[in-house]
């Protein structure tokens, strides 16, 4: 049987659930071979056990905490040459995307970014324009080179332990930018926005004050996003926001507050598999898209709301 | 220091966007503007030049360049042509009918070879296009160029010789530095992109824009590594319950919720 890659993508050594989704990907392609790239293999190995991988390949060095995107654009490139896969998958994040970009370049194959599926044979599918049209793509050259999107698959549990191989890899001529300082990131206790199975966004009807839809998002413990409307008057951080120029997030639930729903915004979530609105206006586009809508103040329904949650 | 922008003539991001029947975006039936997130890429482009201009100017007197390069049909020289207006000095428009369709690998292949021609220091690209929203175009460019990669910036300093940004990332604000040449992909809260001045406008109409075929470029490619087998209109969003708040909105929202098993 054929053998499917899949890069472990990992924050500071932990392994989110995406990579298990790849896994449950892969499995449908061929053996899974899940590729670490990092210092902190020791770390990642034992997290794996929970997904359906058959064989583990450590690229070890600290130049893939140092080097960014390139090292392991590299190092994966060296391991596809060597395995020959039947295809790469990659989640879908910026970073996931750009190491795909560079391992498409360096193995001469096609890339499908974006993915929410992919069959036996490798055809990808993928939600575009704002999730208006639903397209079925294959690789035509080279080795199929795959980003998806994460929540887009249950994981399936793994069984038995996977072999363990280290790879010698060379960093000669390794991309020169280096990372010289990291501030981590605030933890809020959140989940990350892309990856978190529900979102509750604010947008102008908020009017700055997010606390209730703060307040809202971690009753069910979700993400927090934000329109660009918001992000602009600098209500929230930019790197929440959700639309066509900011995140694209396609969770169980979204739950839309006091925002409009103009196309910008839709693009980045109409993918979501519930979509709640509230918004004052009974006019508001978001009502369109909506599988549940409130017509009324954010103000008043999110506390209700989440006091009516607390006591369920 | 030579600079160039790499920017995309793309559907209007209001406009709905169509499959055509040969498996690619229909641009025909939609206004073309300037891809947004490039603007970003001009105007930092120009406040790189800015920082390091004896009269505080871009253009001429400045000791460096801010060339403008795209790839597209020949109407892409529209949007090059409002970049020019905020300031850069000239373009390059990449037209051939060869060209249609391309896919990322191909775009990246052809820019690269065109900057590669122009022996550039620093390459500004945005973040990502309205229209294909694949953002990796900056990553393949450095893959091919052997620059140094340094995207996503949230600010940029340049000193000669090397650069140094700094941005947000899942591990938190991370600082980078290169030594140059280096790719630089900025984010859309990184400036403000400056309106074209009426001055800017007349200006523009006198800067010289290219136009290369892939023969003048002596390149030739593939136009694309993968294949569309078929795509279809997503069944629209069916519109759901909407009940208004008569003061019990939020608990209907938590029947709804506890019914779909979603809380």
């Amino acid at each position: 049987m054929s053998s499917v890659l899949i890069l472990v993508d990992h924050v500071g050594g932990v392994v989110p659930k995406a990579v298990g989704e790849l896994a449950t990907f892969g499995k449908r392609i061929g053996d899974v071979t899940a590729v670490i790239c990092s210092s902190k293999s020791a770390e990642i190995v034992p997290q794996l056990s929970a997904f359906a991988i058959s064989k583990i390949i450590i690229c070890d060095g600290i130049e893939f905490e140092k080097h960014s995107v390139g090292a392991t654009a590299q190092a994966l490139a060296a391991v596809v040459a060597k395995e020959s896969p039947a295809a790469v998958l990659i989640t879908s994040t910026a970073r996931g995307k750009e190491i795909a970009g560079r391992l498409a370049v360096r193995c001469d194959s096609g890339l499908i970014t974006d993915a929410i599926d992919i069959d036996s044979a490798c055809v990808a599918t993928q939600s575009v324009f704002g999730g208006s049209t639903t397209v079925h793509s294959t690789i035509s050259h080279g080795t199929p080179i795959v980003t998806l999107r994460s929540n887009s698959i249950e994981v399936e549990a793994g069984s038995g332990s996977p072999s363990v191989e280290n790879f010698a890899v060379s960093f000669d001529g390794v991309d020169k930018a280096i990372v010289t300082s990291v501030q981590p990131a605030v933890k809020g206790g959140r989940p990350e926005l892309t990856e978190a199975s529900i979102v509750v966004s604010g947008g102008r009807g908020t009017d700055g004050n997010f606390a209730p839809v703060e307040a809202f998002a971690d009753v069910l413990g979700a993400a927090v996003g934000a329109s660009r409307a918001a992000t602009d008057a600098g209500w929230y951080p930019h790197s929440h926001q959700v639309g066509q120029t900011g995140k694209t997030v396609s969770p169980q639930l979204y739950v839309a507050c006091g925002i409009s729903g103009a196309i910008q915004h839709r693009a980045g979530m109409q993918t979501s598999k519930t979509i709640v609105a509230i918004n004052k206006d009974p006019e508001a586009p978001i009502f369109e898209v909506a599988d549940f809508g409130v017509v009324g103040d954010l103000f008043a329904v999110l506390p209700q709301a989440s006091e009516g949650l607390k006591k369920a | 220091m030579k600079i160039a922008v790499c920017v995309k003539q793309v559907p209007d991001s209001w406009a709905e966007k169509k499959m055509g029947s040969d498996g690619r975006l229909d641009r025909a039936n939609v206004d073309a503007v300037l891809n947004d997130l490039d603007e970003y890429a001009v105007e930092e482009a120009l406040k790189i030049v800015e920082a390091h201009s004896p009269t505080g100017e871009a253009g001429e007197g400045s000791g460096h360049t801010i060339t403008v390069i795209s790839m597209g049909p020949e109407r892409a020289s529209e949007a090059v042509r409002k970049a020019l207006s905020m300031g850069a000095d000239d373009a390059i428009v990449i037209s051939d009918d060869a060209l249609g369709g391309s896919d990322a690998l191909a775009t990246s292949l052809i820019l690269a070879a065109e900057i590669k021609n122009g022996g550039y220091d620093i390459v500004v690209c945005g973040t990502e296009s309205t229209d294909a929203r694949m953002s990796v175009v900056p990553a393949m460019l450095a893959e091919r160029l052997g620059y140094a990669q340094l995207t996503f910036a949230g600010s940029v300093k340049v000193d000669g010789t090397s650069i140094t940004i700094s941005r947000q990332t899942e591990f938190g604000v991370e600082e980078m530095s290169a030594p140059l040449p280096a790719i630089v992909s900025v984010v859309e809260k990184i400036n403000e992109p400056r309106y074209p001045s009426f001055k800017g406008i007349m200006a523009a109409k006198k800067k010289t824009i290219t136009t290369k075929s892939l023969a003048d470029l002596g390149v030739s490619s593939q136009s694309s590594w993968s294949t569309v087998k078929d795509s279809a209109l997503r069944p629209p969003r069916g519109a759901g319950v909407k009940v208004a708040d008569e003061g019990d909105g939020g608990n209907k929202l938590v029947a709804f919720l506890q019914e779909r098993r979603l809380a």
